[in-house]
């Protein structure tokens, strides 16, 4: 595949993007750090990606340069058949409530700017015949918690939008994958109480890759929080109220 | 997106820290960035790796004194694939090396009985592995450390560049300045795939003599001893040797998918003993004599059998054990180390079995641990004072005969009976006033070794 990824730097994006190059995929990085999208192409680099692993800047809050740096994939790659979004802001709860300007850089990032970056690419990957897209939601989209519902309200939406932008592009040949990772232990969660069921990076990206692979529309990573979040999705209101969920 | 971390204003939460010995136990601020910086305001910290190190190398100085672990931090910068250089964070550890680089033929030039150490940490210990009598250890294959110092600074140091602080680095305990980066040269082998033999060996001269007579031909050397021969039969134990396989002995072989074992839970400290001695014994059996066996053995299988269960230091119960490694220089000859095995004898309180391997010189470093003669390792259960007791009176023995400790093993050791053992302490003490008179970087050890402040 030739794949542009928003967010290989870090966490759980840095582990899918190094299984996606040992395994020979043509990678191109996009984010906002330009040194640090540079340390992570010669890390690909290095571990088997073709080369040169290439990178331009993207802003999943500034949708105006979307076509530009997609435009760059494409040059680079010659035409991109996939866009891995890992990328996105994070933020606990309480700093959210207090913090409207936040709040809405976080909401305008993960859900507006992901779903305008998605849309668009779709319709770029429809007109050349298809390929994948593949994005993170959350298993905190699944159902809210007073603990972090700001953060999962944006997972949730977008959660939505890769259901139904599969349903959509799926006979034109776009395949659309959504992962939803339960508590992984990365940077994001640093400090964040670590619940039972927490994953590591690598076992989701190596998860996510057999899900790109099969072609399914979502997948769990850890497999194990699929069941978790059955039950929590069955659990009726009154627990949710009386519980500290 | 960079910001999603930068954003994240969760503290650091206070957690327990332990080293691979589980003992002692201390409370510190981990922190485990995905780039190496030094946290402004200069506040005082021990830098950590994967927490193989079994005593207080990587432990705070004070309750809640700030831990930072280097893991995250492992982006090769670059690999040269006709030299076998690799620039790297310190963070990358050797198990990712070994599975990135093995399957195009490279493997880490010195390694130690775990895959799981980082690189940053082999420098900080200046590791040795089986092939210290022909290669020397970890420091020998590094031509680049850059560090952050206590100013701030970014320093690169190397053989040729800044060398007394290179040389302070190398086995320096991270004590110097925060490793960022590190460049070393890997180096080339035909297969995976080792050449292993084995022979029993009757006594300890019969070991130390199959050491010595082994070192000439083998790369890779190393005997176990039963811990529990006495009289004539004291060292009596299984030589192993081994060297890279080519790729005509290799043949067809395919990797076979280790299944990882786990111990769940601490094993209850009865447990110990009748578990380990029918393990030995069997071993033993199996070896049993003086016949020489020949096998070709998976990597894995070679350097790394206690990585193949996860947590095997739970075996020794909940309150950990101590780690005793020591080298005692050639001139002293067999008869030291067999006064060591005698003590463990005589105290009972010792392990089953004994890691033995002669040493080739000792590096420049003036804190590395290796020096030509015999090193000696060995898991003593933690019983509290007792073992402490034993430690020290194994120390007295050491200290005797010239030798000393390894600090990546060592939580007990008294600082006056170190500086005995390291006759260029002092010089190593100059360099790292040099280079951090305010000893921004300590760790529980180095404040029961060196004096730091707590």
């Amino acid at each position: 595949m030739k794949i542009a990824m928003v967010g290989a730097t870090r966490g759980m994006g840095r582990a899918l993007a190094r299984r996606l190059a040992e395994r020979g995929d043509a990678l191109f990085l996009l984010g906002r750090d330009e040194a640090d999208l540079g340390l992570s192409a010669r890390d690909l680099e290095a571990r088997g990606a073709p080369l040169p692993v290439g990178q331009a800047r993207l802003d999943l809050g500034e949708p105006a340069g979307f076509a530009a740096a997609l435009d760059a994939a494409d040059r680079a790659l010659s035409r991109l058949d996939a866009l891995v979004v890992t990328g996105g802001l994070f933020a606990r709860q309480d700093e959210l409530a207090a913090d409207p300007a936040r709040l809405a850089a976080l909401l305008h990032a993960n859900f507006t700017g992901t779903v305008l970056l998605c849309q668009q690419t779709a319709e770029r990957l429809a007109a050349r015949g298809g390929g994948l897209i593949c994005a993170f939601g959350s298993v905190a989209g699944d159902r809210a918690r007073r603990g972090n519902y700001l953060y999962g309200a944006s997972k949730a939406g977008l959660a939505v939008f890769l259901d139904g932008l599969d349903l959509a592009y799926r006979e034109r040949g776009v395949r659309v994958l959504c992962v939803k990772p339960g508590f992984v232990r990365t940077a994001m969660t640093a400090g964040l109480p670590v619940p039972p069921f927490a994953g590591e990076p690598d076992a989701v990206a190596r998860r996510v890759l057999v899900a790109m692979d099969a072609g399914r529309h979502e997948v769990y990573a850890p497999g194990v929080w699929r069941l978790v979040m059955l039950l929590i999705r069955a659990l009726p209101r009154a627990v949710l109220r009386r519980v500290q969920f | 997106m960079a910001r999603a971390v930068e954003q994240l204003s969760v503290g650091s939460r206070v957690e327990e820290v332990a080293g691979w010995g589980r003992h002692p136990v201390a409370r510190g601020r981990v922190e485990r960035p995905e780039r190496l910086a030094l946290p402004a305001g200069g506040e005082p910290l021990v830098p950590r790796g994967l927490g193989r190190a079994y005593g207080d190398a990587a432990l705070p100085s004070h309750p809640g004194g700030l831990v930072l672990e280097s893991t995250r931090a492992d982006r090769i910068h670059s690999f040269e694939p006709a030299t076998g250089r690799l620039h790297c964070e310190a963070g990358l550890s050797l198990a990712e090396i070994l599975r990135v680089f093995v399957p195009r033929g490279w493997f880490p030039p010195v390694t130690p009985g775990t895959k799981f150490v980082t690189v940053g940490a082999c420098v900080a210990c200046d590791v040795h592995g089986k092939n210290h009598h022909r290669d020397g250890s970890f420091g020998n294959f590094v031509d680049r450390v850059t560090l952050r110092t206590a100013d701030g600074r970014v320093v690169e140091c190397g053989p040729d560049r800044e060398r007394e602080l290179f040389l302070a680095t190398l086995g320096g305990m991270g004590l110097t300045g925060l490793i960022v980066d590190v460049t070393l040269r890997l180096r080339r082998v035909e297969s995976p795939w080792i050449v292993l033999e084995t022979q029993g060996m009757a006594s300890l001269d019969a070991m130390l003599e199959g050491l010595r007579l082994s070192a000439a031909h083998w790369p890779y050397t190393v005997g176990w001893i039963d811990c529990l021969a006495r009289g004539a039969d004291l060292g009596r134990g299984i030589l192993m040797r081994g060297r890279h396989a080519t790729q005509v002995e290799a043949g067809t072989r395919r990797a076979r998918r280790a299944v990882p074992l786990r111990v769940p839970f601490d094993a209850p400290e009865w447990l110990l003993n009748p578990l380990f001695m029918r393990w030995f014994n069997r071993l033993y059996a199996w070896s049993h004599g003086t016949a020489l066996r020949r096998r070709v053995v998976s990597y894995d299988a070679f350097f790394y059998p206690l990585d193949a269960v996860e947590h095997w230091n739970r075996l020794y119960g909940r309150r950990g054990l101590l780690q005793y490694q020591c080298v005692l220089p050639r001139a002293a000859g067999s008869r030291p180390v067999a006064t060591l095995l005698e003590r463990l004898g005589v105290a009972g309180a010792a392990s089953f079995l004994a890691v033995i391997k002669d040493c080739g010189p000792a590096s420049d470093a003036y804190l590395s641990f290796p020096m030509e003669g015999i090193t000696l390792a060995l898991d003593l259960p933690n019983r509290g004072a007792v073992t402490e007791a034993l430690v020290h009176d194994l120390n007295a023995t050491v200290i005797e005969h010239g030798g000393r400790v390894y600090l990546a093993k060592d939580a007990v050791t008294r600082a006056e009976d170190f500086a005995r053992m390291v006759p260029r302490l002092a010089e190593w003490r100059a360099v790292r006033e040099r280079w951090d008179p305010a000893r921004r970087f300590r760790s529980a050890q180095s404040v029961r070794l060196f004096g730091d402040p707590g």
